[in-house]
């Protein structure tokens, strides 16, 4: 027989408004096995810690319900609690009378009513609670890091200054992700390529790193310490060992009008090429679908030009398989497709733009080598409007854009304006809002400028309508402050569009089996406590993976991802989850239901010899459960035919006592 | 195929174009129009007010009708359609709703948003299918330049229409490819016309009609079509320089059925 302790908490009043606390303790101590009942205002604290430590002490118990919050917040508090005083941590038993119910009832009769079951319903099951004890497993010493932006970058150049070895999957020709497109950055309007391209060439110097570059994850197997993952390489078609980035190959090459991606398809690109200067790993690469040799083997000038012998038209697709102790999901964002936004006619007029078209078109390095022109004529434009939240904070319109801000366009559309002022002041600029959001340090001085400083017209209102006409864009929009219809004849017109998780994501967050929001946006641990780290063990967020960011919030988060995975990296072994699956072999009669239904793959069959009543030796195929990888999901429990399958610590005959006690 | 028809009585009046030719398209193209039998105006508009129901019960008398005889339910006129379409939603989603007009009408069962709603553009594209439509074109409209002007009432609220795409549609620009044409998109097409306005403020009216013809003819269209019978008012009163037509008229020239019935 178990003897029992149970702490009812008040929670301040968060329990204790609903639930008569005392009347719980009371009645909770005629339970058969309690031998102790108490309550206290916060039993997380380090008072009501004590107060468990002592009864333990005290009254010999060899089991404890903590009637309180959510295990999710603080079992392991608990635990921690009953291993100070020398208790199996998992002879702790949380009965949560907080989020299931103090907060959602009102009646203090009925709340205290359904805290005593509840609390009954975990004393049940202490009673038939087995002290458990962990396993343990290797840590392999290596992390990846998935995407190679800005929030990539950086936390593989933390993790590898640590000493930790790190890969880099970007799929992309070359790193350097949405930040090496920019023109400036906010709030201080230095160059992005002079502080991005430096930190690039560091990841390619730097003895720890290695870059997957034109490669994606196509696999990952395993658990936090020990995932095994599969990437696949791009035939790019030019030895990446062997090219030495001069660019004679890219010169030479005759297929000349493909739209390059890295300027937004604003100007051409050969078919081989080096997306851009400053491109880490600087070597060319051969667009198959716009190569003549490729395609019908006619051509092969590049082969001919190129002196270091790179070229190779024969190249395969390639798959690395490599261990990780960690991995960072740094997979960043793209603006939504304009397509459902006609109103603003960005199919119908080349001089309706994007706002990243827009850094392209500002940028020395971009299509116009830094001339603010118009894309259709190589004008230079004299009025400029820019219309902000185009998709986002769109909860009318949910099937078109976003419900969420994408929190960046606010302070890069003041940047544009600003910028555009600076260098044309001859040019007005009109930036239309629903509100103008700058939180930040330095952010809100930043618009001020732009509107007291350099003059930008703000308007607060929304632009309905775009109509091109001959070389005009006519623009109509609501002034809602002065309560008037607007109409300007613009020359160039820039949408902030909102932004989303690259498309990327989704598949590899079934991969990584790590959750989601309803916006494909990773979801973190905690929101506030746990945010760079994933609800699955070993997978941690970098970047806007995990919500619209700015550059300096990104390289924040990027750095905290980075010293969580040191710290787990930094381990020789990991404690395991001791609540996993076995199976009773006496009971198995292997009939592979439970290897089935296993999502990691944890459940392998052995033979092995049984003695028989009558004393002979049978072999049968039974079923083992390999404890490394088993996560306890309890799947393999519920599709075991002869119940020869169970959890520890939630053991069917654990969940019907619960059940039983609830239902008495 | 058969379907039931619901005119509308501008139909019968002004745009007996819009109606005939339906006819005798969807004839061409196997499709039976079957008129709903006394059938009463739509209502004209969609009052938004909750409390509304009694210019909303001949939609749903209409509705009824159709459900009946296990129908969809065709109109072709913007106007039309749109209250009809919106009626329909709104016995399917408010219940409060639903359960007054039942009362008031006492028909014999209950309707509850049960038949599907069509436009003619929709009937040509979901049913027949553009692909069939093209196949029986035996005149070709090749080498015209046709814009397709949608109003506002043919494609919003865009969530109860589920029509198209309000703000970047293709269905009638589908439409003039399977005839043959070449379709002219232009910012305005689902701009307003200046609707019942030209009868408060005429000049008002004006300018947005114009709007849209301008804005059609600088993208280099020889041809307007549309769907609304208060659009084309509006567009040919305002003195629009290039042929403002219903879209059934073009189509029933294309499948070879237009015959000249003034």
């Amino acid at each position: 027989m178990q003897r029992i302790g149970v702490f009812v908490c008040w929670c301040g009043s968060n329990i204790a408004g609903t639930v008569d606390v005392h009347a719980v303790a009371e009645a909770l101590k005629l339970e058969p096995g309690v031998v102790f009942s108490t309550d206290y205002q916060y039993m997380c604290s380090q008072a009501g810690q004590n107060i468990i430590k002592e009864a333990i002490a005290e009254h010999k118990l060899t089991g404890i319900v903590v009637c309180s919050c959510s295990p999710r917040m603080h079992e392991a508090t608990f635990r921690k609690t009953a291993a100070a005083a020398g208790l199996n941590p998992y002879m702790v038993e949380i009965a949560n009378i907080r989020e299931q119910c103090s907060w959602v009832h009102k009646d203090m009769p009925i709340g205290t009513e359904k805290a005593i079951i509840l609390g009954k319903a975990a004393i049940a099951k202490v009673n038939l609670n087995a002290p458990l004890t962990p396993g343990e497993s290797p840590v392999t010493k290596r992390a990846l890091v998935i995407g190679g932006g800005i929030a990539g970058i950086q936390t593989a150049l933390d993790i590898a200054d640590a000493g930790f070895p790190v890969d880099i999957v970007e799929k992309k020709p070359t790193i350097g992700g949405k930040m090496a497109q920019l023109d400036k950055t906010f709030p201080t309007l230095d160059c992005a390529a002079c502080i991005l391209t430096p930190k690039m060439v560091d990841v390619a110097q730097h003895d720890k790193i290695r870059i997957f570059s034109y490669s994606e994850v196509t696999e990952v197997k395993g658990f936090v310490g020990n995932f095994d993952v599969k990437i696949k390489k791009h035939a790019r078609y030019v030895k990446e060992d062997v090219c030495t980035g001069c660019g004679d190959c890219v010169s030479k090459c005759p297929m000349k009008k493909v739209p390059n991606e890295f300027n937004l398809g604003m100007d051409n690109r050969h078919a081989i090429y080096i997306p851009f200067a400053q491109a880490v790993p600087k070597v060319a690469t051969i667009d198959p679908n716009a190569c003549n040799m490729i395609k019908n083997g006619k051509c092969g000038l590049c082969a001919k030009v190129c002196t270091a012998g790179a070229i190779d038209y024969t190249q395969k697709d390639e798959f690395i398989e490599e261990k990780y102790g960690a991995i960072v999901v740094a997979t960043g964002y793209n603006h939504i497709s304009m397509d459902k936004f006609d109103e603003f006619a960005y199919n119908q007029s080349k001089d309706v733009i994007t706002s990243l078209e827009f850094e392209r078109l500002t940028n020395a390095a971009g299509p116009t080598a830094g001339k603010l022109l118009r894309p259709s004529d190589g004008v230079h434009p004299h009025t400029i409007v820019f219309v902000q939240c185009v998709g986002s904070r769109c909860d009318a319109c949910a099937e078109k854009g976003k419900e969420y801000c994408s929190k960046i366009c606010c302070m890069y559309t003041a940047k544009h304006a600003m910028l555009t002022r600076d260098k044309y002041p001859d040019t007005d600029v009109y930036v239309f809002y629903i509100d103008v959001r700058t939180p930040g340090k330095n952010f809100d001085e930043f618009y001020r400028r732009a509107v007291e400083e350099y003059g930008v017209h703000y308007i607060k209102g929304m632009v309905g309508k775009v109509v091109p006409e001959g070389n005009k864009l006519k623009v109509q929009a609501s002034d809602l402050l002065s309560n008037k219809q607007l109409h300007i004849d613009a020359d160039l017109v820039v949408l902030a569009a909102a932004i989303e998780p690259d498309k990327s994501a989704r598949p590899l967050a079934t991969m990584l089996t790590a959750s989601m929001d309803t916006n494909d946006f990773f979801t973190e641990a905690h929101p506030k406590l746990r945010p760079v780290e994933s609800p699955t063990a070993g997978v941690f967020l970098s970047g806007a993976c995990q919500g619209p960011k700015d550059i300096p919030e990104t390289v924040s988060q990027a750095g905290a991802a980075a010293s969580k995975v040191i710290g787990l990296l930094a381990k020789d072994k990991l404690t395991g989850n001791p609540c996993i699956a076995h199976s009773d072999e006496m009971m198995c009669n292997g009939c592979s239901s439970c290897e089935r239904v296993c999502p990691y793959g944890a459940i392998t069959y052995v033979d092995k010899e049984f003695r028989m009543p009558d004393r002979t030796t049978a072999i049968r195929r039974v079923a083992s459960v390999n404890p490394a990888v088993c996560q306890g999901c309890g799947a393999c429990t519920v599709a075991c035919p002869s119940g020869a399958m169970d959890l520890k610590g939630f053991a069917t005959s654990q969940i019907i006592a619960e059940v039983d006690a609830i239902c008495k | 195929m058969k379907v039931s028809y619901f005119p509308g009585c501008t139909l019968k009046n002004k745009a007996k174009d819009l109606d005939a030719y339906a006819y005798k398209s969807a004839e061409a193209l196997g499709v039976t129009l079957e008129e709903i039998e006394n059938w009463q105006c739509c209502g004209g508009v969609f009052t938004t007010s909750k409390d509304e129901i009694a210019t909303k019960l001949s939609s749903v008398r209409a509705l009824k009708a159709a459900n009946d005889k296990g129908q969809p339910l065709v109109s072709v006129c913007s106007a039309c359609h749109n209250v009809i379409k919106q009626t329909n939603y709104a016995m399917q989603t408010d219940k409060d709703f639903a359960f007054k007009v039942n009362n008031y009408l006492k028909e014999d069962g209950p309707y509850n948003g049960e038949t599907e709603v069509l436009h003619f553009l929709e009937l040509l594209r979901d049913k027949i299918g553009f692909d069939t439509v093209k196949e029986k074109v035996v005149n070709s409209l090749k080498g015209k330049k046709i814009a397709a002007y949608y109003g506002c009432l043919l494609l919003r609220p865009g969530k109860v229409m589920r029509m198209d795409d309000p703000e970047n549609p293709t269905i009638m620009e589908d439409l003039i490819k399977a005839l043959g044409a070449e379709p002219v998109v232009f910012a305005n097409r689902n701009e307003c016309c200046g609707g019942y306005v030209s009868m408060e403020s005429p000049a008002l009216a004006a300018k947005k009609s114009n709007a849209v013809v301008e804005n059609a003819k600088a993208k280099g269209a020889d041809m307007i079509i549309t769907a609304c019978p208060l659009c084309r008012y509006n567009l040919v009163k305002n003195g629009a320089d290039i042929p403002v037509v219903y879209f059934t008229e073009l189509l029933a020239e294309a499948l070879g059925v237009k015959e000249d019935n003034k």
